[in-house]
């Protein structure tokens, strides 16, 4: 039995031979073919089994190399191309790149693709490809602990850790060393919030902060409340800024800290820092400030404006999400409670292993918005106000916030009788929030534009356009050609607005209630 | 380190926006373009040999980054956007001969 295993392999061995014959010498091949002949027919009968020996011509051979590399050459070939360029047999390239053509069963080209426009950057950006380029060496092969000090690995994540933090240091005027990672910009807030007024718990017990804040710095401030401290919360105009009188006003001997936020993510206002900080550093309180929206897109300088704790967020930036950094001040110190606590990494005041690829995402987006600070502003200046003003020559529209101290890449218009969510739900095609998006799964009005003083028809006909760094003129124009036709449709539908254009001022009527 | 000649800097400028023009994402494509034209015109003047050495290694470093960068977007390539292609907001017929008004939103 043991005969017949050996005789197939020889079989299979003659056949390797034969296929290769141009190794083989001439006089050679009568010998081997007659062997062939009489080895193959004998181990087949044999057993006949469903493998059969692979012959030249049927052999895949595979060159792994050069079908890389035409793979690489066809992709990069396409790009760039207009769908109706591309050639593709049997179906045809646009009905490839849409689903919607597809269905339609290509009647008609679909000169468009279907995603939408993005214009929600206070919600979040794009990751600038440039970051990218700099945090994918440390998701492959630099993946050493940035805390490890007895090996290589570790070391060369230090130093990049190191060069991020410089980074980030440099765009908001701070030393290196007063940098603390954080996950985001909410955490820094908690951190900042809670750290110093549960510090100093026992002497101050007041915190002062404002109604338009971010949902995270109100809810720390509420929790505050429930452990027994007293929280004022400062009114706006209905321009969106504090009044210092106000401010100078609420400062009690007992305050421990102010949070007011620099750029307003709903209606885009900037406070008067350098004066409020005056102010705190006058009053001997700690001035916190939630410079999410600001850092990286107007100058922002820790020094000049007496800023003893900031909370700065990644994604805002074109950096990563899940990354953000808050500036705490050495001098003079400014001493809070970790609310992490741990290996005692980032001066015991955030405990935790750094995530080095999301840390130097994050210091090249810093050093990126520092080297492009006044080239993108020009540029989203221009392009802001080109939005702005196509939709306020449009009739009962009107911006929400100061129009002059303003960061332009945050636009807030009301459109006056029309409902925003249903505004929304037309532009379809245009990716947009009527507020913060983390109270936009609410149909709750916003409750920065009721603390202007909106009522709550106007609030709920707000909605807010993001442009930033990627925004370009064709989507700018796209917007404000969509925005005013589906306004306008939206408006035919509506009865009241029939009563307006019929002259009749809609707050005299008396509704009948049923 | 010898200055680059003129052909060398346009060469350099050409290749910029023919990688940056590779890219999937239509708003990565068109800052790309964008903001190799406008540094390019903005530094056209630069007399300092440090700063147009300075400027050309800048120039190189960005140039490898899109190299890179523009073959991994090529890999995960979404949908296009609605402003691509036509502005007309149309959708214009050849194979059917149907002209249908696009009317997106209303679905």
């Amino acid at each position: 039995m043991s005969a017949l295993p050996a005789a197939r392999s020889a079989a299979a061995r003659i056949c390797f031979h034969t296929a290769r014959p141009s190794t083989l010498q001439t006089l050679q091949r009568p010998l081997y073919r007659c062997l062939a002949a009489q080895v193959i027919p004998q181990s087949l009968q044999a057993c006949r089994n469903y493998v059969s020996p692979s012959k030249k011509y049927n052999a895949a051979q595979v060159n792994l190399d050069t079908e890389i590399r035409l793979e690489k050459e066809h992709f990069v070939s396409e790009t760039g191309s207009q769908p109706g360029d591309v050639h593709v047999p049997g179906i045809d390239a646009d009905a490839m790149m849409s689903p919607t053509a597809g269905l339609l069963k290509h009647a008609t080209v679909m000169d468009q693709g279907t995603r939408p426009i993005y214009l929600d950057m206070q919600a979040t950006t794009p990751t600038d490809p440039r970051v990218v380029d700099a945090m994918l060496p440390f998701l492959t092969g630099l993946y050493g602990n940035p805390h490890s000090r007895t090996h290589a690995y570790g070391w060369e994540t230090e130093k990049a850790t190191d060069a991020a933090r410089g980074h980030i240091a440099k765009l908001v005027g701070a030393d290196p060393k007063e940098i603390i990672f954080t996950s985001g910009a909410t955490e820094s807030n908690n951190m900042s919030i809670k750290g110093v007024a549960r510090f100093y718990k026992n002497t101050k017990k007041h915190i002062i902060t404002t109604q338009t804040e971010h949902k995270c710095v109100l809810d720390s401030c509420r929790h505050l409340q429930d452990e027994g401290f007293d929280v004022t919360y400062l009114p706006v105009g209905s321009n969106g800024l504090i009044s210092l009188e106000e401010l100078e006003k609420a400062i009690r001997p007992d305050t421990s800290i102010v949070s007011i936020m620099t750029v307003n993510n709903e209606i885009g206002v900037i406070q008067p820092m350098e004066d409020i900080g005056r102010i705190c550093r006058k009053n001997k309180v700690f001035f916190h400030t939630d410079a999410a929206q600001a850092v990286g897109k107007i100058p922002v300088d820790v020094q000049k404006w007496n800023i003893d704790l900031m909370s700065i967020s990644g994604h805002k930036i074109y950096g990563p999400k899940g990354i953000g950094a808050c500036y705490v001040r050495r001098r003079p110190r400014v001493r809070l409670e970790p609310l992490i606590s741990g290996g005692g990494q980032e001066r015991g005041l955030r405990s935790g292993t750094l995530a080095p690829h999301l840390v130097v995402g994050f210091g090249e987006a810093c050093r990126i918005a520092l080297d492009e600070l006044l080239y993108d502003h020009a540029r989203i200046t221009q392009l802001s106000n080109r939005l702005r003003n196509g939709l306020l020559a449009m009739e009962h529209t009107s911006l929400n916030g100061d129009p002059d101290r303003h960061y332009p890449g945050c636009v807030n218009i009301s459109f006056a009788y029309v409902e925003g969510e249903s505004l929304l739900m037309a532009l379809k095609d245009i990716a947009l929030s009527s507020g913060s998006a983390c109270t936009s799964a609410s149909l709750e009005p916003s409750y920065v534009l009721r603390a202007l003083g909106s009522s709550d028809e106007s609030a709920h006909s707000s909605i807010r356009f993001g442009i930033g760094r990627f925004t370009t003129e064709a989507e700018v124009d796209y917007v404000l050609k969509a925005v005013r036709d589906r306004v306008q449709h939206l408006r035919d539908l509506s009865p009241l607005w029939e009563l307006v254009q019929e002259g009749v001022d809609l707050s005299t009527i008396q509704w009948s209630q049923h | 380190m010898a200055l680059p000649t003129a052909p060398q800097v346009l060469s350099l400028y050409r290749q910029l926006l023919r990688y940056s023009n590779r890219f999937a994402n239509y708003n990565f494509r068109e800052y790309g373009k964008r903001r190799a034209r406008d540094a390019f015109r903005e530094n056209r003047n630069v007399q300092d040999k440090e700063k147009i050495t300075e400027l050309i290694q800048k120039g190189l470093h960005e140039l490898r980054m899109l190299k890179r960068q523009t073959v991994i977007s090529q890999f995960y390539q979404m949908d296009r956007l609605v402003v691509e292609g036509q502005a007309s907001g149309k959708e214009t017929g050849v194979h059917g001969g149907i002209v249908r008004q696009k009317d997106t939103g209303w679905d």
